[in-house]
């Protein structure tokens, strides 16, 4: 016996088998506790969803109080819930059951992360009648104006959206041009101080615009006697 | 255990209040730097994730000190870790039913509670060793210290920042707000003013006592 150990080293090694037993039971009770969680939250999570959804429609469809989802498929508009997969677009209807307009998705590259817009677009007068930001990092009280400024949503009030004769896409491409000089129905007057994310509206909207819009109007008896 | 001299503490105010302020886990630790610098642009954040935080650190620590005389000390860390991540999910979830805005705004730093080091550290410095109720109300106190602190940096930068307090405009039109104190290097400016505030009320405190023990002062 040369060196004293004073720490028990030996009687302290753990057998494999209490780690194993530890860690399988953690696991377990952890595995129990989220599925039981998950189970509770699911349905409260997806009415919130289904909230936030109908929120956003209406606000883009201003007059609308109540929706019907439809499916963006190769073939043209389905009802959701058929079975089809794709983009999904919400039919606004007025209270007299009339269809107000339809709401769709879109999404590009901002400043800093996607931006993911809702539009919405009017049959009746082949405009934009609103737009709402859904999700965006962008830089506040700068790129975040595109969902709060009150001059650049004026753009939205009846933006010209009109398909070209053979009704496969817009007639003029949906642009953004510097702040103060817009002179075209088409354009959207910028904001300084969020080019980045004004122009990402543009780009969100021209490019959902040029795939939906086509099948909204081939489609529009469709969307029409769709009221719920 | 039995052969080791007896480390756990007998319940005292002091077990909740030092978490508050003596122990604070933001302002004298400096733990947990992350969320505390990227959510606290506004009070609704900096409530809801001090509130988050607070209920993985009570509940993780809990079963840790439940669970204390069960995990071997060589599977401590990975325990703890899923213990915190069960938690994590679970508020994760119950965010989402509660807000889904706020969770949008909350972004990944829910999740990111995971690896806030203010909880492991509570579960290796304090629930392994600590009885139930001791580790209780300790890790509630350094959860609303860690609130607070939250807060502390929440509303400042709220008022600068958007001119408003939890969402409710305070100044005129005309205030033009600052918006840098909403950036995230406004969480740093903020967070700096507090730890100077923090450090001066520390130092002036040991001046003090040591006055008083007849001591000079040292002017250093």
């Amino acid at each position: 016996m040369s060196v004293q150990v004073d720490t028990p080293a030996r009687s302290e090694r753990t057998p494999a088998w209490p780690m194993l037993r530890t860690l399988a039971g953690i696991a377990t009770l952890s595995g129990l506790l989220v599925v039981l969680v998950y189970q509770v939250t699911k349905p409260i999570i997806a009415e919130n969803e289904r909230i936030l959804t109908e929120q956003a429609v209406f606000e883009v469809l201003p007059e609308a109080t109540s929706k019907a989802d439809f499916i963006l498929t190769e073939q043209g508009l389905v009802r959701a819930g058929e079975g089809a997969s794709g983009v999904t677009v919400y039919a606004g209807y007025k209270a007299d059951g009339r269809l107000r307009g339809v709401a769709f998705p879109g999404a590009a590259r901002g400043y800093q992360d996607l931006i993911q817009f809702l539009f919405g677009y009017d049959p009746a007068c082949e405009c934009i009648v609103g737009s709402k930001v859904l999700r965006s990092t962008e830089t506040p009280g700068l790129g975040d104006k595109i969902d709060s400024d009150p001059a650049f949503l004026r753009n939205f009030e009846a933006l010209d959206a009109r398909l070209n004769a053979q009704g496969t896409g817009l007639a003029k491409p949906i642009e953004l041009v510097k702040h103060g000089t817009k002179s075209e129905p088409w354009e959207i007057d910028g904001i300084s101080g969020a080019t980045i994310s004004g122009k990402a509206v543009a780009r969100a909207l021209n490019d959902a615009a040029q795939r939906v819009l086509p099948a909204i109007r081939q489609d529009l008896a469709i969307l029409s006697d769709g009221a719920p | 255990m039995a052969d080791l001299p007896n480390t756990t503490e007998d319940l005292t105010p002091d077990t909740f209040v030092r978490g508050l302020w003596r122990e604070n886990p933001v302002f004298v630790m400096l733990l947990g730097m992350c969320p505390v610098l990227a959510v606290t642009n506004s009070t609704v954040n900096a409530i809801a994730m001090g509130l988050a935080t607070t209920f993985v650190l009570v509940c993780s620590s809990l079963l840790v000190s439940l669970l204390r005389h069960w995990i071997p000390k060589q599977v401590r860390i990975a325990s703890y870790i899923v213990i915190i991540a069960t938690f994590v999910t679970i508020v994760d979830y119950g965010i989402q039913a509660i807000s889904l805005e706020l969770y949008a705004a909350l972004g990944a730093f829910i999740q990111l509670i995971v690896v806030n080091c203010v909880i492991l550290g509570r579960a290796e410095a304090y629930a392994s060793k600590q009885r139930l109720h001791t580790t209780l109300v300790n890790s509630l106190g350094m959860g609303f210290g860690f609130t607070l602190a939250l807060l502390a940096l929440g509303t400042v930068r709220e008022i600068l920042g958007s001119g408003s307090i939890l969402g409710m405009p305070l100044f005129g039109e005309s205030f033009q707000p600052w918006v840098v104190m909403i950036l995230p290097p406004g969480g740093f400016f903020v967070l700096g003013t507090w730890l100077l505030l923090f450090n001066w009320l520390r130092l002036r405190r040991e001046r003090r006592v040591l006055e008083q023990a007849g001591v000079a002062a040292n002017a250093g």
